[in-house]
């Protein structure tokens, strides 16, 4: 059945796009990623514009993590002051993610802006993932599994000032790693169309030293008012959020991740974690080829002056 | 059929060109729908004559399907440092969204050059580019570009002999627009040629627009585009929470 979106003004097969939701969802759900990060390149590959993509995968985030929010709110896992201090980070960094990409789109690299970043972002993070895995797997043969070292020296960031006491972190520590982390993630959100967990969360536990109960629900609560910022800044400057798209990649996806939850529960962690390193990679493999192998078509058309 | 071409014949007052065109369309008005596939548009008239069928040269008959203009940036990619980039630009100034030439013969057989400069028929023609960065010495490059990837995606579409002709006097072909078009106006325009010189022509226009929801989100976003971005992500919120809990629901019950 094909259904015309009327933003990215293209008909594309809704089964396709609910089976593409449900897929991510799976995903997301066996591995406990957002997902964003795998969605918006696979909304490139069947056609819609980058920029529909990131935008209304922004959009499809805010959605996805709210019931994730009201559960950990309800658990009270969620550190509400570094959230906040995560936030007025990531609001900043938004803004400025949405600038550079309305001043990219002006000139027509938008799509190799957010190719790039796909790129590089994915297969650093594919190949940690890969290697650590690996190493995991190995040990657990070796030596029937010790837990790894972890917390390295965090010195450097103890003698920082506009010291902060965070309660529910057990933490008194300077506001500015956290501001800094919270503008990297807005940034992201806004070029990417990623709620950017998978930069935020190790940052929160390695960098910050937050203990790992507090991590995603804070994590959640930062992204669900990033992501959300970033819809209204592209929505009212690109005008570029599909909300038809948005609820079909939704629905899709709210069902594969109960699917995928019970998937994950059956497989070892090591052996998810390799699982998703081959994905990331696979993907990231396919946005280099796409940019390093000569294009069949080296013209493409557009609008002139990029809309705003 | 005769008696009602005679009709015709007499309610027409006396013209000034010797053949002219009576036209009938499938549909005026083509909507953009959440369901919206593509519409196929039948094109069909008579032609009209108060003296016998000339001798010489049979008529022929030209149809176009012109959708509304717009400027359009043509980019091109080029290999810098190890990866494909846009590097060139041209902007075309006007160049039309939809355009499809039908005619009863080869084109450039049925039209002769200056005919089709006189009356801008071909899909060339209808392009418009003036300023180009000096820079760039092959313009025409960029507006091939142009035809050839909007030619693929069945937005410029030339058909060679689709206009059936019976009789000199009967014509039809049909259009298929595809489902990407572009919102205005389309002007439909039919040409009768003989031997190669435009007789006499006619003009319509069919309305394409989104209609209903399409309509209503479009507008929205582009007028109201916080109140658009609010009320997506209130209603991305809700399905996914929703939907969530159906789930569950369906789970436990």
């Amino acid at each position: 059945m094909l259904i015309y979106l009327p933003i990215a003004e293209v008909s594309v097969n809704a089964f396709v796009l609910l089976g593409l939701g449900g897929l991510v969802g799976v995903l997301s759900g066996m591995f406990g990623v957002g997902g964003g990060f795998l969605m918006t390149p696979l909304l490139f590959f069947i056609g819609i514009p980058p920029a529909v993509a990131v935008a209304t995968e922004a959009n499809q985030i805010v959605a996805s993590s709210f019931s994730g929010v009201l559960a950990h709110l309800r658990r009270k896992t969620v550190d509400l002051k570094m959230g906040t201090v995560l936030l007025i980070g990531g609001l900043i960094g938004a803004a400025l993610g949405v600038l550079v990409f309305n001043y990219l789109k002006a000139l027509g690299q938008v799509d190799l802006l957010v190719r790039l970043c796909y790129v590089v972002f994915l297969g650093v993070i594919g190949a940690l993932m890969f290697v650590e895995s690996l190493n995991a797997i190995r040990r657990a043969r070796a030596a029937g599994g010790k837990p790894t070292p972890r917390r390295k020296h965090r010195g450097w960031i103890h003698a920082l000032p506009f010291k902060m006491r965070f309660r529910t972190s057990g933490l008194y520590i300077s506001v500015i790693p956290p501001v800094l982390v919270g503008i990297v993630v807005g940034i992201l959100a806004a070029i990417m169309g990623v709620g950017g967990g998978f930069i935020m969360v190790p940052a929160m536990i390695y960098l910050l030293g937050m203990p790992t109960k507090v991590v995603v629900g804070t994590s959640l609560f930062q992204i669900i008012f990033v992501t959300g910022f970033t819809t209204l800044l592209h929505a009212t400057t690109n005008y570029t959020v599909d909300i038809v798209l948005a609820v079909l990649l939704l629905v899709g996806g709210v069902i594969g991740a109960q699917i995928g939850t019970r998937i994950g529960v059956k497989m070892k962690a090591e052996q998810l974690r390799i699982l998703l390193a081959i994905m990331v990679l696979a993907v990231c493999g396919k946005l280099a080829a796409d940019l390093l192998l000569m294009p069949t078509e080296l013209y493409s058309l557009g609008r002139p002056g990029g809309g705003h | 059929m005769r008696i009602w071409l005679a009709l015709l014949l007499l309610l027409i007052p006396p013209g000034a060109q010797a053949e002219e065109v009576v036209l009938g369309l499938s549909q005026e008005q083509v909507s953009i729908t959440t369901r919206f596939e593509g519409s196929e548009i039948i094109i069909f008239g008579a032609v009209k004559r108060e003296e016998p069928i000339p001798d010489g040269p049979e008529l022929d008959v030209i149809i176009t399907l012109v959708g509304p203009s717009e400027p359009v940036m043509v980019r091109r990619k080029a290999n810098r440092f190890g990866i494909w980039i846009n590097t060139d630009a041209v902007e075309v100034d006007a160049a039309p969204s939809f355009y499809a030439v039908a005619s009863s013969g080869p084109l450039d057989q049925v039209l002769t050059a200056v005919e089709d400069l006189r009356h801008k028929i071909s899909i060339n023609r209808a392009i418009r580019s003036v300023g180009a960065p000096e820079t760039i010495s092959d313009t025409s490059s960029f507006t091939e570009a142009l035809i050839r990837i909007r030619s693929e995606n069945g937005l410029y579409q030339r058909l060679d002999d689709q206009v059936v002709v019976d009789q000199q006097t009967l014509f039809r072909t049909s259009i298929s627009m595809p489902a990407n078009l572009t919102e205005g106006d389309y002007a439909a325009r039919i040409f009768l040629a003989r031997g190669g010189a435009v007789l006499s022509q006619f003009e319509t226009t069919i309305d394409v627009r989104k209609v209903g929801l399409e309509r209503w989100l479009f507008t929205l976003s582009r007028q109201q585009p916080l109140v658009y971005g609010l009320m997506s992500l209130a209603i991305a919120i809700a399905a996914g929470w929703g939907a969530s809990a159906a789930f569950r629901l369906l789970r436990n019950g």
